[in-house]
């Protein structure tokens, strides 16, 4: 018997409602992810990414289909329980990093573990985490004393801090110059392969499509390929 | 390497660093909050000094019963009573003196003259301590306390103007005594279009102060219901609680106190509310509850609050400076016991102001708030 899937959408629907207008956002989309796959979703703006995105995290939920992660069934979560499954079981990196601008780095990350309800010492394999991040010297630093890839590298400590099932990237690199996407992408990777993280990253980008283990195209609602 | 921290520390540093990235915001609606705190403060501290002040110079003029028109009240609403009752309660047995006093607005709040009997009054009182000049000798002469003396920058022979008259101050008195303006009390009757004879309050002292419950009960056995105080009850008397004008007028500045904090904490937790839309849309993103992001504004409200509130009270020291120096015949009281009641008021106006953009907040929604620029 094969292992269930990370991510499994089938027939995934959105439609937003404008006024009197409905707008279908997401029209029957079909998606599995395996656990510790590196998934890059490409598409023009408008295709459904973002959407498909907010409903794998939980920030939305979906008009029909079905659509799980571990699992566990997003479809009929009400807000309380979509609150928890971004809790515990969903990371998310942001292109424009999305720190609290009045807390340290370090306070960042601890924030995300207190939500969390976790009152545990930080663990060893997080410490690790920390020195691949590059930002053991840099913790005690506000945002605004951070370069923009210092920062984003903050934002993916956070986002793993409480080991989620799966880490959401849209647009990780978008603010970034080459040199710290570079560098960001290639940690995303690290994190990948050494801890087998499930990754989904949005990106117009095909150079940063490439450090995925598989490119899912997306046009008008729909995966293409 | 991160130590574990307990969640409120988290959050409370959280708190802290959101107030101190707008330190003006913070600081102005602190303030707002502590004058809100110092107008209570002061009201209270000014009503209960002006009061223990009164009482203090009334028991000075030696008496040990005092005896009023029924219907009478401490401050304003005295109404006057024939001489020719004191004089019956003269004859009374335990009754060693008496004198009345006659009462009379002056043109201003909580603003009085009082007409005296010298003599009868210097023999119940001791008399009055002179620092400069001496008793009435012509009809229109004054005499007034050293406080107001120095409020209204007199001296002696100085002209002063009440009632339509012009008075000399013929002395400058130790203050502590009775009143502050007093005046021959036949010159004041003619003058006030009081009834001849008339008096408001008259008093009464005792061969011994242990048969004063005794002599009360025996003049409203023969005279009715007239008003009788003990002077020895006067602290209670002169109590806030006990003037219910005063106390309704407290009330209302309570309520027009929590009303502005209400205004001012609504303002500023909203303007923050709008501000921080994206910071909050983040911590909703990570999972936090509405109750983790009510919690976090109300910590911050209640913050603000408590250091209001430590203003407030540190600036009711400046009102009492500012009142001694410009305005000595209203002595204000420090009312420590008012502190954590101000507090409290300012407290409740701040959690009410802060309702609603907490819950505005609490409610937002996630993608919403994480696209707010």
């Amino acid at each position: 018997m094969s292992e269930r899937p990370m991510i499994e959408v089938r027939d995934l629907r959105k439609i937003y409602r404008t006024g009197d207008v409905d707008v279908p956002a997401l029209r029957g989309v079909n998606l599995s992810v395996s656990r510790g796959e590196f998934v890059s979703v490409v598409g023009p703006s408008g295709s459904g990414k973002s959407t498909m995105f907010h409903i794998l995290g939980g920030l939305t939920p979906p008009t029909s289909g079905s659509v799980s992660i571990d699992g566990r069934d997003l479809l009929h979560m009400s807000d309380a329980d979509r609150t928890n499954l971004r809790k515990t079981m969903v990371g998310f990196v942001f292109q424009k990093y999305n720190l609290l601008p009045t807390l340290s780095a370090a306070d960042n990350i601890e924030i995300a573990r207190d939500i969390a309800g976790r009152r545990d010492a930080m663990d060893e394999q997080f410490q690790q985490i920390l020195k691949l991040l590059g930002l053991e010297r840099r913790l005690k630093h506000k945002p605004r004393a951070l370069s923009g890839g210092e920062q984003q590298r903050v934002a993916i400590a956070r986002a793993i801090v409480n080991h989620p099932a799966i880490l959401l990237a849209d647009e990780p690199t978008g603010n970034l110059d080459t040199e710290n996407s570079n560098a960001v992408l290639g940690l995303l990777r690290d994190l990948n392969k050494r801890l087998g993280q499930t990754i989904l990253m949005i990106t117009h980008n095909p150079e940063a499509a490439a450090y995925g283990d598989r490119i899912v195209q997306m046009r008008d609602g729909r995966i293409v390929e | 390497m991160m130590a574990m921290k307990a969640s409120f520390h988290l959050i409370n540093k959280l708190v802290v660093e959101n107030l101190k990235h707008r330190p003006v915001r913070t600081l102005l609606s602190a303030l707002a909050i502590g004058v809100q705190v110092t107008m209570v403060l002061t009201l209270v501290g000014v009503s209960q000094g002006v009061l223990q002040d009164s009482a203090r110079r009334s028991k000075a003029v030696g008496a040990d019963i005092m005896v009023r028109a029924p219907g009478s009240s401490i401050i304003g609403g005295s109404v006057n009573y024939p001489e020719k009752v004191l004089k019956l309660i003269a004859t009374f047995p335990h009754v060693k003196l008496t004198t009345g006093t006659l009462v009379v607005p002056a043109g201003g709040l909580l603003s009085y003259v009082t007409g005296i009997d010298l003599p009868s009054f210097s023999a119940m009182s001791g008399g009055f301590r002179y620092l400069k000049g001496g008793p009435f000798r012509d009809p229109y002469d004054v005499i007034i306390d050293e406080v107001y003396a120095r409020e209204q920058h007199l001296h002696i022979n100085d002209t002063l103007h009440l009632l339509n008259k012009q008075w000399r101050v013929c002395g400058i008195v130790e203050p502590g005594k009775l009143a502050r303006v007093m005046m021959r009390i036949d010159v004041l009757r003619e003058l006030s279009s009081t009834g001849s004879n008339q008096i408001t309050v008259g008093y009464v002292k005792l061969d011994d102060p242990a048969n004063t419950q005794e002599t009360i009960a025996y003049i409203k056995q023969k005279l009715g219901p007239y008003r009788l105080d003990s002077m020895a009850d006067l602290a209670s008397l002169y109590s806030v609680s006990s003037i219910p004008i005063l106390s309704n007028f407290i009330d209302i500045i309570i309520a027009l106190a929590v009303l502005i904090g209400f205004l001012v904490v609504f303002l500023s937790m909203y303007t923050a509310v709008l501000e921080r839309t994206r910071e909050i849309g983040v911590l909703k993103a990570l999972g936090a509850s509405p109750a983790y992001v009510l919690n976090v504004l109300m910590r911050e409200t209640t913050l603000l609050a408590i250091i209001g509130s430590i203003l407030g009270i540190l600036l009711t020291y400046g009102t009492r400076w500012l009142i001694q120096a410009f305005v000595p015949s209203m002595p204000q009281l420090i009312v420590y016991d008012w502190w954590p009641i101000a507090a409290a008021i300012a407290l409740a106006g701040a959690w009410l102001g802060a309702a609603y953009p907490g819950l505005k907040a609490a409610r937002q929604q996630v993608i919403e708030a994480l696209s707010y620029e």
